[in-house]
């Protein structure tokens, strides 16, 4: 993906820009709000990632407005040192997507940058089920068969399953499915969402030879169709 | 800089006194509240003491004038009465026998004959102001040296005979000098009265603003101790506010000492772990994979410092007061259920059981996030000290007001709700429980499980957003958590406008 990085503080950028390079992304940089200004209205990105508090001037709000005034609909995610609620909600309302507060762990940042780019491809086709190797989601009926056996799911633990099959390969954070599978944005203090996870897992992995979702150390989980 | 705004003080007194723009107020000189209430008195007091004098000078001179036309009549009519019996002789006789015996020397008398020759009396000629007969008339006039008030009446005889029977009322001039003397003896009196007054008002007005005013300097100078001492005077109310208001201040620099306190102590401690862990692996690892484990436990000790700082800035926010702006409308049964399903997977993977007893709930207005924070907070306590195989408890029920015979008439309305968590474990005792939600505070036997004594610190912070109340109750075996909520005004009209209503309690 081709991805605009804009951040003034140089440890950060170089931090993050490594790792986004050894992801396999293709990233420009940029250390104040003019030239992220400029290079975020002149080129044409897949990503772009904002630190919300850059010097000179122009924040990274106002690059977020004025891209968005100019009807950009690239996909912006947000970095801020403030973990406000208000600001939060600032961000978002600005037409930010999503919104990562310093200090971050770099899994937790690249599993919602590749999520937000995933979300650019597909959101047109409206689909009525989705399949991953052998497992296949019927979204209308709601039901979930793999390997051709049924299996039968909580229709808490079908939305996890869903969000997981529809970032299939990726690798999703606890936080993000908290956010985007129960909505919610505390600090939920256990491991809740391990829980839910192995509950799903004793139902969609437990039954067959191979393991589809697994557990990336450090970072979250990852469904992988079973035939690689 | 902004300038000093006040003019330079031989302007001041212009301004002092000069017309105000527009309203054409003149502003008062005189700022001390007692000297203008002294003042103000000993006004009220010189009118009222001018208006007793004025009505005792009125009705005792014209009790004196009243008194005097009635002798000079009484008078008059015996000297006709001699007229009728001897003429102008016996008449003459009469006047000069009468002014011989009039002592006081205060009896005037004229008699006249046809051609204007004076034939007896004390008056030298005939007054030229008394041209009708029959009439009183007050003149001044010179007696030997002074001049003096009398009144006159002139009567006609026959003949073309006149007379004039009068009366010196020197008296009254008497009387009109003691009144005068008594009018400046009194201005004087109230005077020395009124500045007295003054200074014992103004006294008394410092003595009570002083014990306000000390106790402000004594809070000014860093003593948050000092409160003001009520004395049943009217200043009480202010003294009582004043109290109330540094008792929260007090409240408040608590919390910041104690914020301070635990950041030199207990932030100190994960960070001189982490640090002496990279320390360690920096000069002792042997192999990178060493150093990779010894990096990663810092990093897992430096990601638990950000939780804390987070939770401490939440509450600070939380606590900095009115942070209501994202209060909306929550259902809470919604948000209980949910709430519900997300953690009783955690519980039942501890080997616990999470019951659930919740009446239907009105809508609060609340802020959503916190509420659930709150709760999760609550939850993971209740998992985290619970043994295995035990029961926790979720209940949740609206609270009625006390139902009063006089307003049965009313559909109840619910006064608040509360929402507990139940558990079966170790509980606390009740001197914890006091201390339960200092921030960082753990108890003893809760050293080894893990966590930093900030949950419930939040849940606290959330509750005193809300209005609301934390109740911890020793349940035996185990602890009791309730959060009592009131119901506010904004609630009950389901977010239609946020008029507050009128209050029926
Ligand atoms: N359900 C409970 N049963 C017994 N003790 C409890 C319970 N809840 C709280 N306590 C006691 O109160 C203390 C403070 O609780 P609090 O939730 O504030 O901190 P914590 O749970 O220790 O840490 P944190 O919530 O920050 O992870 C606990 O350490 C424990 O001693
Ligand atoms: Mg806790």
């Amino acid at each position: 993906m081709r991805i605009l990085l804009v951040e003034d503080d140089p440890t950060v950028r170089s931090f993050v820009l490594k790792g986004l390079k050894e992801a396999g992304h293709n990233v420009d940089q940029a250390d104040n709000g003019k030239d992220g200004l400029y290079l975020a209205i002149g080129e044409k990105y897949d990503i772009i990632i904002l630190d919300r508090m850059l010097p000179g001037g122009i924040d990274g709000l106002n690059i977020l407005e004025t891209i968005r005034g100019q009807k950009n609909n690239t996909p912006v995610l947000l970095l801020s040192a403030l973990s406000d609620v208000d600001d939060r909600v600032d961000g978002l309302r600005a037409g930010g997507d999503d919104y990562v507060t310093k200090p971050f762990a770099f899994s937790e940042l690249l599993a919602r940058v590749e999520a937000l780019g995933r979300r650019g491809h597909n959101e047109s086709a409206p689909e009525t089920s989705l399949t991953v190797g052998d497992l296949t989601l019927d979204l209308l009926s709601r039901e979930v068969r793999r390997n051709g056996q049924k299996i039968d799911l909580q229709p808490r633990e079908f939305r996890l399953l869903e969000f997981l099959v529809r970032h299939a390969g990726q690798v999703v954070t606890r936080t993000m499915l908290l956010e985007k599978v129960w909505d919610y944005h505390f600090d939920p203090q256990t491991n809740v969402i391990d829980v839910h996870v192995s509950r799903l897992r004793q139902k969609v992995d437990k039954p067959f030879e191979t393991a589809i979702i697994h557990t990336v150390r450090n970072a979250g989980y990852i469904l992988r169709p079973a035939q690689d | 800089m902004a300038k000093d705004r006040t003019p330079p003080r031989h302007r001041r007194w212009f301004y002092r006194f000069a017309i105000r723009n527009g309203t054409g107020k003149r502003r008062w000189p005189i700022r001390s509240a007692g000297i203008n209430f002294a003042l103000g008195y000993g006004v009220l007091f010189l009118i009222s003491a001018t208006l007793f004098l004025s009505f005792i000078w009125w009705s005792s001179t014209s009790l004196l004038n009243d008194h005097v036309r009635a002798f000079i009549e009484t008078d008059a009519q015996e000297l006709r009465h001699r007229w009728n019996h001897g003429g102008a002789e016996a008449l003459g006789d009469a006047i000069t026998d009468r002014l011989e015996q009039n002592i006081d020397d205060d009896a005037l008398y004229l008699l006249m004959d046809r051609h204007g020759r004076r034939l007896a009396g004390n008056l030298p000629g005939w007054p030229v102001a008394i041209k009708k007969m029959n009439h009183f008339y007050e003149l001044t006039i010179r007696r030997y040296t002074f001049t003096t008030p009398a009144q006159f009446k002139a009567y006609a005889l026959p003949h073309g005979f006149r007379l004039i029977v009068g009366h010196d009322i020197r008296g009254r001039t008497l009387l009109s000098t003691v009144i005068t003397r008594t009018v400046i003896w009194c201005a004087v009196m109230i005077s020395l009265l009124a500045v007295g007054g003054a200074l014992v008002v103004r006294d008394l007005f410092r003595r009570m603003v002083g014990s306000i005013a000390r106790t402000a300097s004594a809070v000014a100078n860093g003593d948050l101790n000092h409160r003001i001492t009520l004395t049943g005077s009217e200043t009480d109310l202010v003294a009582e506010t004043v109290n109330t208001m540094l008792d929260r201040i007090n409240r408040l620099m608590e919390g910041v000492r104690q914020v301070s306190n635990a950041i030199a102590h207990d932030l100190r401690t994960p960070i001189t772990r982490a640090r002496n862990q990279l320390e360690e692996a920096l000069f002792s690892a042997s192999s990178p994979d060493e150093l990779r484990v010894a990096v990663d436990k810092a990093i897992g000790d430096l990601d638990h410092i950000t939780g804390i700082f987070e939770a401490l800035l939440r509450i600070a926010q939380i606590e900095a007061g009115a942070r209501r702006s994202a209060f909306t409308i929550v259902d809470l049964n919604q948000l209980l259920a949910n709430m519900a399903e997300l953690y009783e997977a955690s519980a039942e993977d501890a080997g616990l059981k999470l019951k659930l007893n919740i009446t239907t709930l009105p809508a609060l207005f609340g802020d959503e996030r916190m509420l659930q924070q709150a709760l999760a907070n609550l939850l993971d306590n209740a998992i985290k000290f619970s043994p295995p195989d035990s029961t926790l408890t979720l209940s949740a029920h609206p609270v009625m007001a006390a139902a009063t015979s006089s307003n049965t008439n009313e559909r109840q309305r619910p006064l608040g709700l509360e929402i507990s968590v139940q558990d079966q474990g170790p509980g606390m005792n009740d001197a914890d429980i006091l201390r339960a939600h200092e921030r960082f505070f753990r108890a003893e036997s809760a050293r080894n499980t893990p966590g930093s004594g900030l949950g419930l610190s939040l849940v606290q912070a959330v509750t005193s957003l809300h209005h609301g109340r934390l109740i911890l109750t020793q349940a035996n075996p185990g602890l009791k958590v309730t959060l009592f909520l009131p119901l506010t005004p904004e609630a009950e009209q389901t977010g239609r406008s946020t008029t507050p209503t009128q209050n029926t309690s």
